[in-house]
């Protein structure tokens, strides 16, 4: 072109090798940090109080339980120096020491619970062994396997030595249907109690159904309503909000109206001839995914929303105007813009089943019980709080890590959530 | 007037295309315009004259509410937008952000399915045009207005497109660049025999660049032609004030002799002046004088002897705002120098050529109200 107009950008490539010019820019980034730090100091000191310390204690009980120990110290010391197997006569007698003392302080339950959850039915011998012992009178491993045949048994003893350890990976263990053998070594647990690895996968399973099942339906509903007139998206979207505004539980109350046999889903489909026949919807899987698509829509949906709401409607006049047809100018164009919109809502659909536990516990069948359900029985029903805290760190591990593949897959700076 | 190019010539005719979006305003009320091959046409107006929806239906974008647009003599109704080969550089540059520079001027060739070493030279060679070559690896968001701007039009250019539209290309930039990139784009309209389109409400940039102006005006050209026409010569009082500086004055016609007509301000002053079209006696009228016509002189068609309120220096020339005897305010353009001073009353005159009568209407109330407000 011949021009001599100095063109800018030309110059703001020369690379800068000052020192001193990089010292101030890290100096000026340092006083920005604290100014950060300040703005989000007491949201961090709620979160630490309220958030990260429940949660890490909680946690904690998965590989921490004091119980045992606390209860039988002297057990625990005899144990010491006893070989494997069933011990010789002092540790009986420590142990009915313990055991006496323990029924003194009232927390003879509490040992026999602790016991029970590594080795199953052993509440009863211990609460039993409460009655037979009497102070004053030293126990031997005579007497003890005599009035209780349950005290010779190796097993037994292989629990009490893991339960009074203060710290185990019993419980983890037991998570994923691992366990301690006599041996020294870790194996599976036997056959029949192993069940924690298939809930494990059936949740995975059910939150990726769930997610693929809002995203199929959110995916257009969110292109119609970013593509509609302000006024009318707004009112539309209300209408998605608004399941929001009631709680959970109603909602699945509802859908088990809905899903019943002799409901209005089945009445419907039998007037509409679709089938002839009523489907069992209510406590199968299909019926809980159903009711959870509907709680997930919204978590869906909303980041896809915002995502093609703020894509400017040039960009794909633009990607016309150069030539490309609707399908390439979608697909090239449009998608790779509001990906991260449908990746967040996604993960976020996903992450959140992970923990679902009403609408399972009250739409699926037995079979459908996901994670969370097993964790809540622990903690209100069989009072294990080990076991609960166990499932949650396998939980949240699981989780963490699917979050962490997740955004190297795609970039966590790329994740638009609004 | 430029207006007798041949069929031929024509690459888009717009033929009585109106345009409503809501069934009862019109957007664009009734145009007829040609484009002719290889040149630079501008469509200039105030904000929500139809300049857009003119470019936007030209492109495909929307459809005519009424009548037809011929691209190279073939109605392009059913056309849709991608398959119309014409190279389109928007207002908000529209780069797409998770593309490369290079990647964004490859996209019209990649959807052309053109080979890829060849593309690669066409990319270098477009991004050379616009002096990007070191920047193909970066994203248009880490760069500056004006080279994003220089961006969209090399993927605007790639392709080779026979007409480019620019919808005010150069708006989000500061003036000075702005300046340089419209000499730039001209350049490149010349280099490569473009014809091009291009919007904007700026009308000193009309004036650069163009080839022909169309100014819109409530969705209707108003006047058509090239600038110096535009500028010497406009045919209605929204011309007049809009391209250029005016002072526009109300009165009324007293007589009309051949090219000259005498014309009775409000306060009763008398103008010689030129009538254009058709001005009758005893019609109201509007008189429009060039800040740059009137001179401090005592002899003249028209004289007239004014207050100077104030002189605004500007290097090259120097500005009087002056009061005249009713109430009106002429601003005036001397050279500058030892001319007059606020406060001092002045002796102002200027030639009944350079004093334009027109024929005043509703609309011309409305562009003397706007003016007076502004
Ligand atoms: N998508 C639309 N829906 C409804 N009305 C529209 C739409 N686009 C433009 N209009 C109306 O049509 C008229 C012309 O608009 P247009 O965008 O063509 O103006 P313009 O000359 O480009 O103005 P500007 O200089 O501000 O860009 C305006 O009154 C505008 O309000
Ligand atoms: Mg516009």
């Amino acid at each position: 072109m011949g021009r001599s107009v100095a063109l800018p950008g030309a110059a703001s490539v020369a690379p800068v090798t000052d020192p001193t010019l990089a010292a101030a820019v890290h100096r000026a980034a340092r006083g920005q940090r604290l100014t950060a730090l300040l703005l989000v100091g007491p949201l961090l000191l709620l979160l630490l109080f309220s958030f990260c310390f429940p949660i890490a204690s909680l946690l904690g009980r998965a590989i921490y339980d004091p119980t045992m120990a606390d209860s039988l110290p002297r057990t625990a010391a005899a144990l010491q120096a006893a070989p494997d197997g069933v011990p010789p006569d002092p540790v009986f007698a420590a142990l009915a020491e313990d055991l006496l003392a323990a029924k003194q302080d009232n927390s003879l339950y509490a040992v026999a619970k602790t016991l029970n959850s590594l080795l199953p039915a052993a509440r009863s011998h211990v609460l039993r062994a409460g009655r037979f012992l009497q102070p004053g009178q030293p126990a031997t491993r005579e007497s003890m396997t005599g009035a209780d045949p349950f005290w010779g048994e190796p097993d037994t003893w292989f629990a009490i030595r893991h339960g009074v350890q203060r710290f185990t990976t019993t419980y983890l263990l037991a998570a994923i249907d691992l366990r301690w053998l006599p041996d020294g070594g870790i194996g599976q647990v036997p056959e029949g109690e192993a069940i924690y690895r298939a809930v494990f996968v059936r949740t995975f399973l059910v939150a990726a159904a769930v997610t693929i099942a809002t995203l199929i339906l959110g995916f257009p509903l969110a292109w119609m309503l970013a593509n509609l007139p302000n006024r009318l998206s707004g009112r539309l979207i209300m209408l998605v909000l608004l399941p929001f505004w009631t709680s959970i539980l109603v909602r699945t109350a509802a859908w088990t109206v809905l899903l019943q046999k002799y409901g209005l889903l089945n009445d419907l489909l039998l007037w509409l001839h679709v089938s002839s026949d009523r489907f069992d919807l209510m406590y199968t899987r299909t019926g809980m995914i159903i009711a959870m698509t509907h709680i997930q829509l919204p978590f869906t949906l909303l980041p896809i929303y915002s995502a093609m709401r703020t894509l400017q409607p040039s960009q794909m006049r633009a990607a016309y105007s150069l030539g490309a047809r609707p399908f390439t100018a979608f697909r090239r164009v449009y998608l790779p813009q509001v990906m991260p919109g449908v990746a967040a809502g996604a993960l976020l659909t996903f992450i959140l089943c992970l923990g679902y536990f009403i609408t399972p516990a009250l739409v699926g069948g037995p079979a459908d019980q996901l994670i969370s359900n097993f964790i809540s029985n622990y903690i209100n029903v069989e009072l294990n709080w080990q076991m609960a805290a166990a499932l949650s760190f396998i939980l949240l591990a699981l989780t963490l890590a699917l979050y962490g593949l997740f955004t190297k897959l795609l970039g966590v700076d790329r994740l638009k959530l609004v | 007037m430029p207006v007798q190019a041949s069929e031929t010539d024509a690459l888009v005719r717009f033929v009585g295309v109106q345009k409503s979006y809501d069934g009862h305003t019109l957007a664009v009320r009734d145009l007829n315009l040609d484009v002719n091959r290889g040149e630079f046409l501008t469509l200039l107006g105030p904000s929500g004259s139809g300049k857009t929806t003119t470019l936007n239906m030209l492109a495909g974008f929307e459809r005519p509410t009424r009548g037809e647009i011929l691209l190279a003599g073939r109605p392009v109704d059913r056309l849709p937008p991608y398959q119309r080969d014409i190279g389109m550089v928007f207002q908000n540059y529209a780069l797409f952000p998770h593309m490369s520079v290079a990647e964004n001027v490859a996209f019209p060739l990649s959807v052309r399915r053109v080979a890829r070493a060849e593309a690669e030279q066409r990319v270098k060679r477009a991004l050379a045009t616009v002096r990007l070559e070191a920047f193909g690896d970066r994203r248009p968001g880490q760069l500056s207005g004006g080279q994003q701007q220089r961006v969209a039009l090399a993927r605007a250019l790639v392709f080779e497109p026979a007409l480019v539209l620019m919808d005010e290309p150069l708006g989000a930039l500061d003036k000075k660049l702005r300046e340089h990139m419209q000499i730039e784009i001209k350049l490149l309209h010349e280099q490569l025999g473009l014809t091009v389109v291009y919007v904007t409400h700026d009308q000193s940039e009309a004036l650069t660049m163009s080839d022909r102006v169309a100014v819109f005006h409530d969705g209707e050209v108003v006047q058509l032609g090239p600038p110096d026409t535009l500028y010497s010569r406009p045919r209605t009082p929204f011309v007049a004030g809009f391209i250029g500086e005016n002072n526009l004055l109300p009165g009324r016609c007293e007589t009309v002799e051949g090219a000259g007509a005498t014309i009775r301000l409000q306060d009763g002053t008398m103008l010689h002046a030129t009538p254009v079209g058709a001005v009758a006696p005893g019609a109201r009228v509007v008189v429009a004088i060039r800040p740059e016509a009137i001179r401090l002189a005592e002899t003249g068609d028209n004289v007239c002897r004014a207050l100077v309120r104030s002189v605004i220096y500007l290097g090259d020339h120097q500005r009087l705002i002056c009061d005249v005897a009713n109430g009106a305010t002429l601003t005036v353009k001397v050279p500058p120098g030892p001319g007059a001073t606020a406060g001092e009353t002045q002796a102002l005159a200027w030639s009944a050529v350079d004093c334009l009568a027109f024929a005043a209407d509703a609309s011309t109330d409305a562009t003397l109200n706007e003016e007076w407000n502004a």
